[in-house]
């Protein structure tokens, strides 16, 4: 098993003749996922690495049958490419798009909420169940299959962390990256809830960063709901402070969103925090 | 982006909301047609202005030329004073509290209202400040209003005239993409009913390109930041003397606190992001040389961004120009063989492992 994606997901990439549309859909073959459509509008009838694209996601859907969705389109046109998914039957939504204005991303966050539907990202690198499937644009070298699932706020972070674990022979069950955004549709919670009921994983990786409260409610989460070991890494102990939100953020926050209010509550919930990144492979190694 | 309070106010003007009469004034001159007492409020783009004496009262028009040469040029911490907001002072009943902002947790907006308004906001009580979440698709309704305002002790036609603002507050954040409006304080008059003393608004940077009215102001950038935005490139001056140039920011963020483990300091943050076109490579490199770091560390994980191309835009600004500080690099991933010969061809340190990298550049640069 996997979470959230695996062999059965039927890709449809929204965005498919641009560079990196071409390229992605490249290595997602490559990786063995089944990326059926493309969607350009106006671009109908061209092909993709063999391909078929289509002008909409209404007629992907009708001919090909996909029921993923990988958004690749600039960010002022992402918030109608989510919605245009979700309105077609797409149940899972993959947005790598970076800089999309955060009001869009609240819109399209709720409206897969109200759809039913999984939405992963934006600003991320996508989803991969190794020997199954990739959604995205992360990097299908560094993979291994196996049996740690790994959740990550971070980009290029993740694929150091990944790697290191295929260098010690640790595979992984599923790796999403949840997204770098203040606003993203799946979260820490919802990933953990998912690798707990998945049975193939046995241990979890949480790679965090400061900014929000998103560790510190993942780790009052693990605490009450999650029976499985939890390793985590968090970057930025030492960045400089964020820009500052008014008064009404710091009467949000109430001293969250720090490293040492992250590290603090990890600790208190039992997972094993690494000081560098690539420590946690060894973690998980004397662990298991 | 950060907008100015007369800008805020501007926009508050344009909603329907009050705020006191005033305009920016920079000589004698433009003091005629305001009526005083008056406030003379220094624009900065951050807190705390009022204990810095940015913000002065005057009687007349004499006192406020005087005044008003005391504020302008003003350094509150680090910002110089270039513009200067006066307005008519109003006399004040009661101060509340008034903002819209993200939750990110519940990726919701969230507004907060609370009857303890002014300068210690921070300090009240939550069980004081009452929250309404505003679900995106349905937008603001009246029992958000009512939930909030109904626990203020007002009387009705204060009452009635919050509601008002709460709900063109909700229109302007939604409609200007704002990340926060907060109104501290939000005044009810003696006089001239409810009104905003104060504006702090933050509008999306990634949706500006909706928002053509507004003119950005850079002002928080160093002279080398404004450069790098304008090139696209992700860069951040710190207080240390290590330049860190990484790939992505989650890995630029570990590399600095790499750094600190072994008592080292970063200097800048720059972070490559997903590019490995030489010329952006290239780029970066004279921006951070700009810098002058005493050591630079080169951290890069190759996944889609293949480490050999990276190296070869930093081997061409090397042998072309010469660098006259240490370079420690550390490469992994995608064709990092190939990448360390150029490297090394190129003269350069490379490192083995993170930790290793971190040690030697720590060491290097002298400690913190």
């Amino acid at each position: 098993m996997s979470i959230f994606v695996d062999e059965k997901n039927k890709v449809v990439v929204q965005g498919a003749t641009g560079h990196q549309g071409v390229f992605h859909i490249g290595e997602m073959l490559a990786f063995g996922t089944k990326v059926v459509a493309g969607v350009t509008p106006g671009k109908a009838g061209q092909e993709v690495h063999g391909v078929p694209v289509f002008n909409n996601v209404g007629d992907a859907v009708d001919e090909t049958g996909a029921n993923t969705s990988l958004v690749l389109v600039p960010a002022r046109f992402a918030k109608d490419a989510v919605f245009e998914a979700l309105d077609s039957g797409i149940k899972t939504v993959v947005t790598i798009t970076e800089n999309i204005p955060f009001h869009d991303a609240m819109e399209f966050v709720h409206y897969a909420k109200y759809k039913d539907a999984v939405l992963i990202g934006p600003n991320c690198p996508g989803i991969a169940s190794p020997g199954k499937s990739k959604i995205g644009i992360l990097p299908g070298s560094i993979f291994l299959e196996g049996n740690v699932g790994v959740a990550s706020r971070s980009g290029t972070l993740t694929y150091e962390i990944v790697n290191s674990l295929k260098e010690k022979g640790i595979g992984q069950s599923t790796c999403v990256g949840l997204g770098g955004d203040p606003i993203i549709g799946t979260t820490f919670i919802d990933a953990l809830d998912a690798f707990e009921k998945d049975k193939e994983t046995k241990a979890v990786v949480l790679v965090g960063e400061i900014g929000g409260t998103a560790e510190e409610d993942a780790a009052e989460h693990i605490t009450k709901y999650i029976s499985k070991p939890v390793f985590a890494f968090i970057a930025g102990r030492t960045a400089p402070p964020g820009k500052r939100m008014g008064h009404a953020g710091a009467i949000i926050a109430r001293g969250k969103g720090t490293a040492a209010s992250k590290i603090k509550a990890f600790e208190k919930a039992d997972v094993k925090l690494a000081k560098f990144p690539t420590d946690i492979a060894d973690l998980v190694e004397e662990y298991s | 982006m950060k907008l100015f309070e007369y800008q805020g106010k501007e926009l508050f003007d344009k909603y329907g909301i009050s705020v006191p009469n005033g305009k920016l004034v920079k000589n004698e001159k433009d003091f005629s047609g305001l009526n005083f007492p008056c406030v003379l409020k220094a624009q900065v783009p951050i807190g705390g202005r009022g204990k810095a004496g940015g913000i002065k009262s005057a009687n007349d028009v004499k006192d406020a030329k005087e005044k008003l040469s005391q504020i302008l040029g003003m350094d509150i911490k680090g910002f110089k004073v270039e513009k200067v907001l006066a307005e008519e002072k109003v006399d004040i009943k009661k101060e509340l509290y008034l903002s819209i902002t993200l939750d990110r947790s519940k990726r919701m907006p969230l507004i907060m209202v609370s009857g303890e308004g002014g300068m210690d906001i921070e300090s009240v009580p939550d069980e004081l400040i009452f929250k309404e979440w505003v679900n995106p698709l349905i937008g603001i309704q009246p029992f958000h209003v009512r939930g909030v305002i109904s626990k203020l002790k007002l009387d009705k036609e204060d009452r009635k005239a919050v509601a008002q603002i709460i709900s063109k507050i909700y229109k302007l954040f939604r409609e200007y993409d704002c990340e926060l409006v907060e109104i501290n304080p939000l005044i009810i008059s003696v006089d001239k009913g409810v009104m905003a003393l104060d504006s702090k608004v933050i509008v999306n940077d990634d949706a500006m390109f909706r928002h053509t009215d507004i003119v950005p102001e850079l002002v928080e950038l160093t002279p080398l930041e404004k450069d790098a935005k304008e090139k696209g490139i992700a860069f951040i001056q710190l207080d240390g003397n290590i330049g860190v140039i990484a790939n992505g920011a989650g890995l630029t963020m570990a590399t600095l606190d790499a750094l600190t483990h072994f008592k080292g300091a970063g200097g800048v943050f720059l972070d490559l992001g997903g590019t490995d076109d030489p010329e952006k490579v290239m780029q970066a490199f004279e921006l951070m040389k700009k810098a002058k770091p005493k050591v630079i560390f080169l951290n890069l994980f190759g996944g889609i961004t293949k480490c050999d191309t990276v190296a070869k835009g930093v081997k061409s600004v090397i042998t072309k120009e010469g660098i006259d500080c240490p370079v420690i690099t550390r490469i992994k991933g995608m064709n990092e063989d190939a990448a360390k010969e150029i490297l090394k061809d190129a003269g350069l340190i490379t490192a083995t492992t993170l930790q290793d990298a971190a040690r030697r550049s720590s060491d290097l640069a002298g400690g913190a």
